[in-house]
């Protein structure tokens, strides 16, 4: 059997030519996110605001408007109501109410009442209320949980491999991260766990190729040291090319599936780790090793380590 | 307050054993001190009300359990989680609402006298005499002053069922326990012909007069109640009062056709994948495709068996860090298998290609997972709910992908090797 090569053996492609383009990309389309999520501002979901979420699949398809009227009808607050998934489902929201959790659930319930009185054969789907508390708590740890997290592994990244690696690894993160946000901004598609779920994994998997790629310049820069460091890096990106296409191919092949079969619940998940992977995979080529021209890698960085491990000269090794 | 001041002293000394220490520091629950010369005040220290915290979420936490499933025979999770949360998850539940007020009622049964000294005017206006209290009505408006001595309490029943009474209403039946039995028996006997009040959390349900003395430890307690609500509240008592009150601050429902149907649609699209991603595997490692997909699915039943030992519910951003972790499983198997045919390329024999091709992708496959390790113990040590799901899985997935995309695929091609000892590899 024959089996499948997607790269061609010894490609010499000279990705390091275009570094300062894609810098000058990444630099207006990360500032662009970040003045998006800024100004604009992100739909946060119940999760991270406080209030509820109705799910409803009616037996015919309704007049959106009048819907809006009926629910607004009740007093509860600005609702908004949007499609979910198809021309009879809709995912409505209400605001936290002022008086605190009881009558929280007493608006739920009147929700309920109406969309089953007004609309025979409307099937509630999902209700879900967060309090206000529960909320603020979610969005700060989680803000902090993956703050502190992208923090430690730049530290792990610099005593294992040097100070400009670690470097390159927290600004690709950041990088991922405000792109994504800035993609929820831009196109209004709800913030809620999930999505906090799909950026973990995003950070996870970029982390894991940006690695990848470090670990061989790092061999490389061991082994070739009269090189310079641009077409080292050329030579380390083609010789992992392969690996790349195919991880994230798979990858993409798995979540292709799910955004075609899958069920709607976890569409904006998959929505958001499909883009991420090309983020990531984009991310570890441009963003990891264009920082470490930037900030002067050298061959002999790792030269010390090599040969002499107690020497102590640099502080910065582990 | 210390009547005679030459006490003050021997009052702090009794109290003092009376606190008791908090873990191995030395510290102890209640801070004893004296103001003003005469006055002993308790204040809790922090570890005490830590620990009383941690007590009172622990009692909570096993009485809403017993009130929800009282045969232990629903799937149901009931942790506790942060400081001061519990989890319920229950599924197949038909009315959320019942199950709210079920979680929600403290359920303090108390029985005590009525005062009947007490000037009714001065009753309307909340004052009661000394030794008293005055307390509303669970029905109706109104209140009533009744004494501030237990005579018993819900604590010192031993079972609590619903029942009907002469004319065919729900009411509750209780037995006391044997202390239980006792005082009811003698404080009944002193007080024929005097009313007592059942109080349900601070709210008088009903004041009957006793009308002779009941020795028997039984009650019955009736109120407006229908067949459920009593049953409810049977239940309730029996499982015991809650000891902190509990608010529901987060709920999620998910509609049994949704449920079905997304697990449905999910699972299928979940196996689809899987099959792609094997398919995908075997056209380009061909041999060593089959053994990363042995391994893949070894690693998969894997997490999923620790995770059940564990006892860790699988929610949504659970699966997110299960999905990370077998695409990390996936990419330790490129990195070995395209690192064996570079090695190859080289001009190395297969089984020195093999070799090579495992120590070299090692590194890298070892620093992008500790890596993962370290994200993921500071995203569970900082992080909450959702997002510790996220790492507890990923850590345990990071392991369990290590051990499989590495050791066990190792182990199948050496035994290959050995068993076939290849001159070529298709690769």
């Amino acid at each position: 059997m024959r089996l499948l090569k997607l790269v061609p053996d010894d490609t010499n492609i000279d990705f390091m030519r275009w570094r300062n383009v894609a810098l000058v990309i990444s630099l207006v389309v990360t500032l662009s996110s970040i003045g998006f999520t800024i100004y604009r501002g992100l739909n946060l979901g119940v999760d991270f605001v406080g209030g509820q979420m109705i799910r409803t699949t009616f037996a015919q398809p309704v007049d959106v408007e009048q819907l809006r009227g009926r629910v607004e009808g009740l007093q509860l607050g600005e609702a908004s109501i949007q499609e979910f998934g198809g021309p009879k489902s809709y995912q409505i929201r209400l605001p936290k109410p002022a008086g605190g959790d009881a009558t929280a659930n007493v608006a739920a319930e009147k929700v309920k009442a109406l969309l089953t009185q007004s609309y025979p054969g409307a099937r509630i789907d999902a209700v879900e209320t967060v309090s206000g508390k529960v909320s603020g708590e979610l969005a700060r740890d989680g803000a902090m949980a993956l703050g502190l997290a992208m923090l430690g592994i730049a530290i792990y990244i610099w005593f294992r491999f040097e100070w400009q690696f670690g470097v390159g690894a927290l600004v690709t993160l950041f990088h991922d991260v405000s792109m994504i946000l800035g993609f929820f901004a831009f196109t209004r598609r709800q913030v809620d766990l999930n999505v906090v779920a799909a950026l973990l994994t995003i950070v996870g998997y970029s982390l894991n190729d940006t690695v990848v790629i470090y670990d061989r310049i790092r061999e490389n820069l061991r082994k070739y040291r009269k090189m310079a460091i641009i077409p080292l890096l050329n030579l380390s990106l083609n010789e992992t090319l392969s690996r790349t296409i195919v991880t994230s191919l798979s990858v993409l092949l798995a979540l292709g599936v799910l955004l075609l079969l899958g069920p709607e619940v976890i569409r904006n998940l998959t929505i958001a780790i499909f883009l991420g992977i090309f983020i990531g995979t984009y991310s570890s080529i441009y963003i990891s090793a264009t920082i470490l021209v930037w900030l002067g890698v050298k061959p002999d960085s790792f030269l010390r380590a090599d040969n002499e491990p107690a020497g102590g000269a640099e502080p910065s090794r582990a | 307050m210390v009547r005679n001041p030459t006490q003050v002293d021997a009052a702090v000394e009794r109290m003092r054993t009376l606190t008791r220490p908090v873990g191995l520091t030395g510290a102890r629950d209640w801070d004893v001190s004296v103001v003003d010369q005469s006055r002993v005040v308790l204040t809790p220290t922090r570890d005490g009300s830590v620990r009383a915290l941690k007590d009172a979420m622990s009692v909570a936490r096993d009485v809403v359990r017993r009130r929800i499933d009282p045969q232990g025979t629903k799937e149901i999770t009931v942790v506790t989680q942060g400081e001061n949360r519990i989890l319920v998850q229950v599924p197949g539940v038909e009315n959320p609402e019942a199950l709210k007020k079920l979680i929600g009622q403290t359920a303090r049964l108390e029985f005590k006298l009525v005062d009947l000294t007490a000037n009714p005017a001065e009753v309307q206006q909340g004052r009661a005499p000394a030794g008293s209290q005055v307390l509303p009505m669970a029905e109706g408006g109104g209140s009533m002053a009744v004494k501030r001595r237990v005579m018993v309490s819900g604590d010192q029943l031993t079972s609590a069922k619903q029942s009907f009474d002469q004319d065919g209403r729900p009411d509750i039946t209780i037995i006391f326990n044997s202390t239980g039995a006792r005082r009811f028996g003698r404080t009944t006997q002193e007080n024929v012909g005097k009313p007592f009040a059942i109080i349900l959390d601070n709210k008088i349900l009903s004041a009957p007069t006793i009308q002779q003395p009941i020795l028997g430890g039984t009650a019955s307690i009736s109120g407006n109640f229908t067949v459920e609500t009593a049953n409810q509240l049977a239940v309730s008592l029996a499982s015991g009062k809650l000891p902190v009150k509990l608010n529901v601050i987060e709920e999620r429902t998910v509609g049994p056709d949704l449920g079905k149907d997304s697990i449905h649609k999910g699972a299928v699209a979940a196996i689809v994948a899987t099959l792609v991603v094997i398919l995908f595997m075997v056209v380009t490692y061909g041999r060593f495709g089959v053994y990363a997909t042995l391994a893949l699915i070894i690693n998969a039943f894997l997490i999923l068996g620790i995770m059940a030992l564990f006892n860790a519910t699988l929610t949504l951003p659970g699966i997110a860090g299960f999905v990370l972790t077998i695409g990390a499983a996936v990419d330790a198997n490129v990195l070995v298998n395209e690192r064996i045919r570079e090695e190859q390329k080289r001009g190395r024999k297969v089984r020195d290609a093999i070799e090579t091709g495992y120590r070299e992708a090692f590194t890298a496959i070892f620093d992008a997972n500790i890596t993962n390790v370290i994200a993921a113990t500071l995203m569970w040590y900082f992080g909450s709910g959702p997002i510790r799901g996220f790492a507890v899985v990923l850590m345990i997935g990071i392991v369990t992908s290590v051990f499989t995309a590495v050791y066990f695929t190792r182990m199948l091609t050496a035994l290959w090797v050995r068993r076939a000892r290849p001159r070529t590899m298709n690769l």
